[in-house]
């Protein structure tokens, strides 16, 4: 059954946060209906009852001691921030009247 | 015969016995750079001033009659995804360009305080999803044995770099053949050891469970002394293995007797080579003739795992590229509000194969998908480790194609993903099974171009892969070992 990408590019470029330029989703949409077509043989072969794997490690979770550690200074972490200001990182205003409206 | 010509170990030997200084060396290679690179573009950045500094200083400490690592004064080129303290390092993205590492990765910081002078950052596919390196943001690497063809990818730079003597050895990553795949079209060595053999620490992450620092060599012994330095337990990466690292150099010795090597036999061989299968048959009759105990075995989810990798990948890059949103680093774009801001940094930031796979990944973690995507192929994962845990009952090696192609035309499969993405069908499923996997030089194709074969064995025997591909160097019958580049001596560049 092919996957029809069309109607979900709108869709999936929002969730991922991707502006995307008219011709780009026309041509996203066709690579990823074939893309994902090829993907889906993996639904011929029976997993019942199979166990996912996540991780090939067999590691237990590891946690440290909680412990307060030397860490970088802050204008080493800072140091790449495009826009900050008196050791803050700026970010644009994230509520405005006009955010509201639009929901 | 050109310093630039020689091998990590020989070099190393030349070093400590006093026959040379680590600043001629990296003299040697520099001037190699200068010569070759203009033509081939395997450096996103280089660092000359800084590599003769470490030379001058390891230069000076051993005339002090300090004890130094075998490979201080040996220089290295790192891929551009590995983070080095204070030097760029941009995954060959524009969304990074700019970017400075406020911290070293644990194998870049091996490699320094071992003394190993940096000449460079090696180009590769944007944040290392490709298989030709015609993703970088910047510019293609092209391939030294015809620079009309790709030199394969992720880590096209690394093995250009060691191929052409710009290195005597690379840092690289394999995520899903990155460093197998560019080594068996170029026509060097290159390990991917055990997934947590190698700390992952400033590895800019693409896919966290596949990811790998790998290397990238001339040969079995100088990725050895290599592995040495960087393989071990790191407590900032909680998915390395507290296993003790063993002297990889050791054991290196002639002599097969005994070992159990299973040449695998795929369910198809569409889009193969013929020459290529040819490589593979004669080397395992080589490995007969020498003691081996050979025989066949079946990886009959090879095309699966391609569809798997193909989900799994993209899902966790998608989740991983999340933090590119033009705030904490990177690229920004300028106005609008907090989700337009993001968007829009995103959608100028990133090439088109990155935007591709964080489409894939979206959509197959998103609600009403999950399980039958990503769910589904995580399942058939666990299924591909238990088809190599069959096969490692009855035998120590696999033995297979590096490349189901020698190296193909630039632009050739660049408008289409499933045709690339089919590139790597021969190291995918080592990847999604965790175990070391190593590309060894196995011949030439009538073409000229060389071709790899493939090693694969159980989790942490990465010594029985450097101890076959020693054995297949031995009996290499066939020249030249080295691309001619009459192109660089003709002193015409290339575009």
């Amino acid at each position: 059954m092919p996957v029809d990408f069309g109607k979900e590019v709108d869709y999936v470029a929002r969730l991922a946060r991707l502006a995307l330029e008219p011709e780009e989703k026309t041509r996203l949409a066709g690579q990823l209906s074939d893309i994902l077509e090829t993907a889906r043989r993996i639904q011929e072969l029976d997993t019942a009852g199979v166990e996912p794997t996540s991780h090939v490690t067999e590691l237990p979770a590891l946690l440290r001691e909680d412990k307060v550690r030397p860490s970088l200074p802050l204008n080493r972490v800072l140091q790449n921030v495009p826009q900050r200001e008196k050791g803050f990182v700026k970010v644009p205003q994230i509520t405005s009247p006009e955010l509201e409206q639009e929901k | 015969m050109q310093l630039y010509e020689h091998t990590a170990f020989e070099l190393s030997r030349m070093l400590q016995s006093g026959e040379v200084s680590s600043v001629e060396v990296v003299r040697s290679f520099l001037e190699r750079i200068d010569e070759v690179d203009p033509h081939l573009k395997a450096f996103i950045t280089q660092t000359p001033v800084t590599a003769l500094d470490t030379a001058g200083e390891i230069d000076n400490r051993r005339m002090r009659g300090e004890v130094l690592h075998p490979l201080a004064g040996v220089p290295v080129a790192v891929k551009d995804n590995i983070s080095t303290i204070d030097l760029r390092t941009t995954c060959a993205s524009r969304i990074l360009e700019d970017y400075i590492p406020p911290f070293d990765a644990t194998a870049a910081a091996a490699i320094k305080s071992a003394g190993m002078p940096i000449l460079g950052k090696t180009n590769l596919d944007e944040f290392a999803m490709g298989s030709s390196t015609e993703n970088s943001a910047f510019f293609p690497t092209r391939n030294p044995w015809d620079p009309e063809l790709v030199p394969g990818g992720s880590s096209g730079g690394s093995v250009v770099a060691v191929a052409t003597g710009m290195a005597p050895l690379a840092l690289g990553s394999d995520t899903g053949g990155s460093i197998r795949q560019p080594a068996s079209l170029c026509g060097v060595t290159g390990l991917r050891p055990t997934y947590g053999r190698v700390s992952r620490y400033g590895l800019i992450a693409f896919a966290s469970s596949l990811d790998q620092i790998g290397v990238v060599s001339l040969n079995a012994v100088d990725s050895a002394l290599l592995m040495n330095l960087i393989a071990g337990y790191d407590p900032l990466d909680s998915t390395s293995l507290p296993d003790a690292v063993p002297d990889y150099t050791a054991g290196l010795e002639p002599g097969l007797n005994g070992l159990r090597v299973g040449v695998i036999r795929y369910s198809s061989t569409k889009g193969f080579d013929p020459e290529v299968t040819e490589t593979v048959q004669k080397a395992a009759s080589l490995l007969e003739e020498h003691g081996a105990e050979v025989g066949e075995v079946s990886l009959s989810l090879t095309d699966y795992g391609l569809s798997a990798y193909y989900l799994i990948a993209p899902s966790e890059a998608s989740s991983n590229l999340g933090r590119y949103d033009g705030i904490r680093y990177g690229f920004s774009a300028d106005g609008g509000n907090i989700e337009a801001m993001f968007s829009r940094t995103r959608g100028e930031g990133f090439g088109p194969e990155v935007k591709r796979r964080i489409m894939i990944g979206t959509y197959a973690l998103s609600a009403g998908y999950y399980d039958a995507y990503y769910l589904k192929a995580m399942k058939v994962r666990t299924l591909i480790r238990r088809e190599y845990e069959e096969a490692f009952k009855k035998y120590d090696v696999l033995l297979g194609a590096a490349s189901p192609t020698p190296a193909f035309k630039i632009g050739e499969k660049a408008d289409d993903p499933l045709q690339m993405y089919l590139s790597d069908v021969c190291n995918i499923t080592d990847s999604l099974a965790g175990v070391p996997s190593l590309a060894v030089p196995g011949g030439f194709h009538s073409s000229g171009l060389p071709l790899g074969l493939q090693l694969t064995a159980r989790p942490l025997q990465e010594h029985l892969l450097l101890k076959t591909a020693r054995f297949f160097e031995e009996n290499r019958k066939q020249a030249p070992l080295r691309p001619s580049l009459d192109y660089v001596e003709g002193g015409k560049r290339q575009q």
